[in-house]
Order: structure tokens, then C-alpha cells, then sequence
């Protein structure tokens, strides 16, 4: 054994299946700490899904998951969770500020209510996202760019030191994304792991430093200048032809 | 005077006993799930009525407790295997449930009282007959105690776990991965609200259930945008449906449950229609005003685009503009009228001319 640095997200033959269906197959992945990684593949090659068997949301068929070298059971408190925008009711009777507070449920644990220091943690956050001014605003008012700016800033309470965000830039306008991304790399020099589900090739190589190639299984990871090159995207989105062909 | 109070009483805290659950319900599109349970809860009745001979045994109400939640997870379980979706699933579920009740009590107890009128309807008239005696004193109805233990059983789940359902029902998987098992919680509220539909069905039929679980949340949901709020306001429209309904019943010397179903549908209907900002007539009377207001930044951007060009005559004349516009003449007068009257445009002789305000109101238009 080589006593490397611990891996931020360890990542052993994950097969996720539903019924007989591969979803996910035998998945390796690594990912040093400190990174800003993007997952990007073609619909349905498994990235919400990747995201949500590192988070123990979905059973895995086969392989292990590991975050800094433990379960995720035991290391749920350092691993903020950005969910897909459109996943929640935005009719829900609740305002921003008590959103943002959701993050920090699991530090309180079972029964215990927010309080006043909850309560400061969410406005620090809402100020960073910059929605201070719509603390008590309900949330179904919010246009889909403040929507996905109350969901960053309730994962940034759970002060996390591992990020994973499922599209976060979906359906945000171009001030709004651009913040994000600015938060992002925030997060990144401040030492966190983050890892965003992407859907927009153009931008993965201003925005991120690492970047993994998904389609059912794994086809490249790594940093993005060895890795994201046209010959892995060829491979990651020419269809099933391709795919079976560099499989021989 | 005193059977007044007794029934009264009964009914409120069953409303708001179902009230509180029936919150995390509508939030969560379940309501046709207590629909589900407060008719597939027989056949555990009846079981449990034969093995104890007695209607007022607590076994019934955890026999049928157990049959509702059982109901769930065959909804569930039907469900999960994709090829029959939600309301086919609990469509297929209760009636099967509900019918061995039926065929049981058809065959083996024809003679009991457990007559279809009381399962389906309830009888609140008679509910405050069955009384708790001790050392010799009246200590008032059964039902009341029944469904008082009930709403505090609720009260207490709803107080201590406020955050958790919150949480589940708003954001089930951030909630499963910060560690909060939804499984638990949900599990938690079925047996919660098979648990209050027993107990309500003894009392008011499984009509009503559906009524008092359904119809105060509801009422609320439009009422306020806050989950705490929410809560309290369907358990004071549930208690108010109550009231009336029994008064109603009284005046008109007719079922009481059927009276307080009612008189949900009518609170709900009230509310629906002239509740604030997001009520009937207030989309309305938005729309209408929406309408005229576009009428006249309509009115400014055609006068603005043709201002100061050679047709500016012709375009403006007030006798002209319907046809300009291709307006109903009517309607354009209307909209001429309130525009002078907001000042957006003035009348120089019969020609309409752009104020400062209207050539403002033109421009803001145009650069949106």
C-alpha cells in the first residue's frame, strides 16, 4: 500500500442497475481533493445516477463508494448535495430564508429546531448568493435562476467539504451562471471537492479543472487538458456503434 | 342543550385531528390515500371484531390501524413494479380491501351491528349515546375521548417531528441524504392517519374522513404560503366546517356528517373564490385590469411610432383611431377615456397627443 493522500471521492465497480437494466456499469473514479470536476455524457448515461449512489440514494448492484476513505453513512456531514431544480414543488408553502435553513437539518440531526445561529448561517449564505434581499420571499415568486441560487446557497450552510451538484447551471441566465461559477471556483480555493453534473461542452474547459466522461460506463477522467479531447468525445456521445466498437 | 355540546365537541376535535395529518397529505398529492384507507380499514374491523366480540375494544382501532397501513404498502408495492401507476394502484387496492370487509360481515355477522349506512356515513347523533362510566359518575362520550387521545397523539408527532416532515415533504432526497429516512417518516404519518381515520370513522363514516382529512388543508393551502400557518388555519376552518355543518343539520333536521362535508365544499368554495391575490375574482379582476392597461401602453406605442412623421394627423384622429387600431369603437373610446384620465394623453383638438407620462410608458414598453 502506498500511503497516498486520501481520495475525496473513491469510486470502486459501481454497477447500478434497475430490474436488469445497467444504468451504470463497473464505474471507476477517483477524484483528488480540491477539484472543480464536471461529469458530462448524452441523456441518460447515468450522471444524476452516479451522483445519487455516492450519496447512498440509489442501491448499487455491485462497488463501494467512499468518501475521504469512509462510507458516506459516516461522512454525510461533510458532503453538501445540490439537487436537480425541477426535483422539488417551487409551490410548496415555505419562504427563501427557511429553504436555506434545510441545510443545516442534518447538523441539528433528529428533532432538534433551527434557531438563531441557523438562522445567521442562512443570511450569510443568501448574501454570498446574492438573495439577501428576498429572505422572505415565497419561493414560488423566484424566476428559475433565484430558484437555483436558493438551492447553492442552502448547500453552502451545510459547510461541506465535498460538493456534488446536479445541474446546476439548468434553465439560468447568463449573470446567474457566471455567478455560480465564481462561487464555484470560491469553493474550489477554499480546498472543497466539487463535482457538477454539466451539460454544456463549451464551457467545461473555462470552467472546470477536471472533467469525467460518462456514458453507462466510464470513458475518461482526469484533468481536463489530458482528458477532454475530441477523440473521449467521440467516443462518449457517438452512440452505441462506437461504443461497442471500442469495446473489443 | 347538553347532547348539543357533546356532538359539537366530537365533531370539532375529529376535524381537527384530521385536519393536522391532512396537511402533510394534500403537500405531498396524497389525499386519495386517506380516501384509500379510511375504506380499506374494514376488513381489519371486522377481524378484529370477531376475535374480540366487542365494537369498543382498542384492538379494533390497532387492527385497522394496521389494515391502513398495510393498504399503503400495497399501493407502493404496485406501484414500484411500474406497470400500474399511483391512482390505478390505489384504485385496484381499496375496493378489494374494503369488499372482504363487506363480504365478511355479509356472511358472518348479518346480525351484528355493523350496518354499511354507519360505515359509509358515520351517525354523530349517536356518537355521544356510548358514554365512559367510572366510579359510578358520567364522564362523557367515548368518541370525545377517543379522538381526543388521537388529535394529542397527532399533536405531539406533528410538534416533535416539524422539521423532519417538513423536510421530507418539501425535498425528499436531500432529506434521505442528509440521513432523515423518508421511509421512517412517511411510514410514520400513514399509521398516524390510518390511527385518526379509525377513530373518525367510528364517529362521522368514511365519507366524511375523506372530508375533514382533505378539505380544511385545502381551504389553506390558498389562504397562506407558510407551512406553520397552514397547519393552524385548517384546524380553526376545520373546527368553524364543524359548527356550521352541525347547525345546518339541526336547521334542516338532516345527516350531521353529510352537512359538515358540505359545508367543507361551501368554506372551501368562499375562500376559493375571494380569497386575496390568488383567488377567483382576484385573478379576475386582475385580468380585466391587465387588459385595459395593455389597451393603453397599446394606445401610447402607436401614437409614440407615428409622432411627428407627415401621417401624424391622420393616425391620431380621435374619430379614426378604431379603425387604425382595428379596434371595436366602444371598446377604443373607453380606452381613449381612461388614458386622459391617467394623463398619458391630452386632447388637442381631435387629435390625441402623447403627455411626457405616456411617451415614457411607449418607451419603457418598447425597450422590455
Amino acid at each position: 500500500m502506498e500511503a497516498a493522500e486520501p481520495k475525496a471521492i473513491e469510486v470502486t465497480d459501481l454497477t447500478v442497475a434497475y430490474q436488469d437494466k445497467p444504468v451504470l456499469w463497473d464505474i471507476d473514479l477517483d477524484v483528488p481533493p480540491g477539484v472543480l470536476l464536471s461529469i458530462v455524457g448524452p441523456n441518460g448515461a447515468g450522471k444524476t445516477t452516479l451522483i445519487k449512489a455516492i450519496l447512498g440514494l440509489v442501491r448499487p448492484a455491485a462497488g463501494n463508494v467512499l468518501i475521504y476513505n469512509k462510507p458516506y453513512e459516516v461522512q454525510r456531514r461533510i458532503v453538501g448535495y445540490v439537487p436537480q431544480r425541477g426535483s422539488v414543488d417551487w409551490d410548496f408553502p415555505t419562504n427563501v430564508l427557511d429553504v436555506v435553513m434545510m441545510g443545516r437539518y442534518g447538523a441539528l440531526g433528529w428533532v432538534r429546531r433551527p434557531g438563531k445561529s441557523e438562522r445567521e448561517l442562512a443570511m450569510q449564505a443568501l448574501e454570498k448568493v446574492g438573495m439577501e434581499a428576498y429572505t422572505t420571499r415565497q419561493i414560488s415568486q423566484l424566476s428559475g435562476g433565484q430558484q437555483q441560487r436558493v438551492f447553492l446557497a442552502r448547500a453552502l450552510v451545510q459547510d461541506a467539504t465535498v460538493y456534488l451538484m446536479d445541474e446546476p447551471f439548468q434553465g439560468v441566465d447568463a449573470t446567474t451562471e457566471r455567478a455560480i461559477v465564481t462561487l464555484l471556483q470560491e469553493l474550489r480555493a477554499n480546498g472543497k471537492t466539487v463535482v457538477v453534473v454539466h451539460h454544456d461542452l463549451q464551457t467545461v474547459t473555462d470552467y472546470f479543472d477536471w472533467v469525467m466522461l460518462l456514458n453507462i460506463r466510464r470513458i475518461a477522467s482526469g484533468p481536463v487538458n489530458e482528458t477532454f479531447t475530441p477523440d473521449n468525445l467521440r467516443e462518449t456521445y457517438g452512440g452505441r456503434l462506437a461504443f461497442m466498437k471500442t469495446d473489443k | 342543550m347538553h347532547e348539543h355540546l357533546d356532538i359539537q365537541l366530537i365533531a370539532i376535535v375529529t376535524a381537527v385531528a384530521c385536519a393536522l395529518p391532512g396537511v402533510f397529505l394534500v403537500l405531498r398529492r396524497m389525499t386519495l390515500m386517506s380516501d384509500a384507507i379510511s375504506h380499506a380499514i374494514l376488513p381489519g374491523i371486522v377481524l378484529a371484531f370477531f376475535l374480540t366480540e366487542s365494537l369498543s375494544s382498542p384492538l379494533l382501532i390497532l387492527a385497522a390501524a394496521g389494515t391502513g397501513v398495510l393498504t399503503v404498502l400495497f399501493v407502493e408495492l404496485l406501484q414500484r413494479t411500474k406497470l400500474v401507476k399511483e391512482d390505478a394502484a390505489i384504485g385496484l387496492t381499496f375496493p378489494a380491501l374494503f369488499s372482504i370487509g363487506v363480504i365478511l360481515i355479509s356472511r358472518f355477522a348479518g346480525n351484528v351491528h355493523l350496518d354499511m349506512d354507519a360505515v359509509l356515513l358515520g351517525e354523530l347523533a349517536y356518537a355521544p349515546l356510548n358514554r365512559l362510566q367510572a366510579f359510578g359518575s358520567d364522564l362523557g362520550p367515548v368518541s370525545l375521548y377517543v379522538m381526543g387521545t388521537i388529535l394529542v397523539l397527532n399533536l405531539i408527532f406533528i410538534l416533535v417531528f416539524y422539521k423532519e416532515l417538513k423536510l421530507v415533504t418539501f425535498d425528499a432526497s436531500l432529506a434521505a441524504a442528509l440521513g432523515f429516512t423518508p421511509t421512517l417518516i412517511h411510514y410514520g404519518l400513514m399509521t398516524l392517519v390510518s390511527v385518526t381515520t379509525v377513530g373518525a370513522f367510528d364517529a362521522v363514516g368514511s365519507i366524511l374522513v375523506v372530508a375533514l382529512i382533505a378539505g380544511p388543508p385545502a381551504t389553506a393551502y390558498l389562504m397562506t404560503d407558510k407551512l406553520s400557518r397552514m397547519l393552524v388555519l385548517s384546524a380553526i376552518i376545520g373546527s368553524v366546517n364543524a359548527v356550521c355543518g352541525y347547525w345546518l343539520a339541526s336547521l334542516f333536521d338532516v345527516s350531521i356528517a353529510g352537512a359538515i362535508a358540505t359545508m367543507t365544499l361551501f368554506i372551501f368554495g368562499l375562500v376559493f373564490l375571494v380569497v386575496p391575490n390568488r383567488g377567483l375574482i382576484a385573478i379576475a379582476r386582475r385580468h380585466a385590469r391587465q387588459k385595459w392597461e395593455f389597451a393603453q401602453t397599446m394606445l401610447a406605442i402607436h401614437l409614440f411610432n407615428h409622432e411627428g412623421l407627415p401621417e401624424a394627423a391622420a393616425e391620431s384622429a380621435i374619430a379614426d383611431l378604431h379603425e387604425h387600431l382595428s379596434w371595436d369603437p366602444v371598446f377604443t373610446t373607453q380606452v381613449v377615456k381612461y388614458a386622459l384620465n391617467n394623463r398619458y394623453v391630452s386632447r388637442e383638438e381631435a387629435q390625441l397627443v402623447l403627455t411626457e407620462q405616456g411617451r415614457a410608458i411607449a418607451q419603457q414598453a418598447l425597450v422590455q
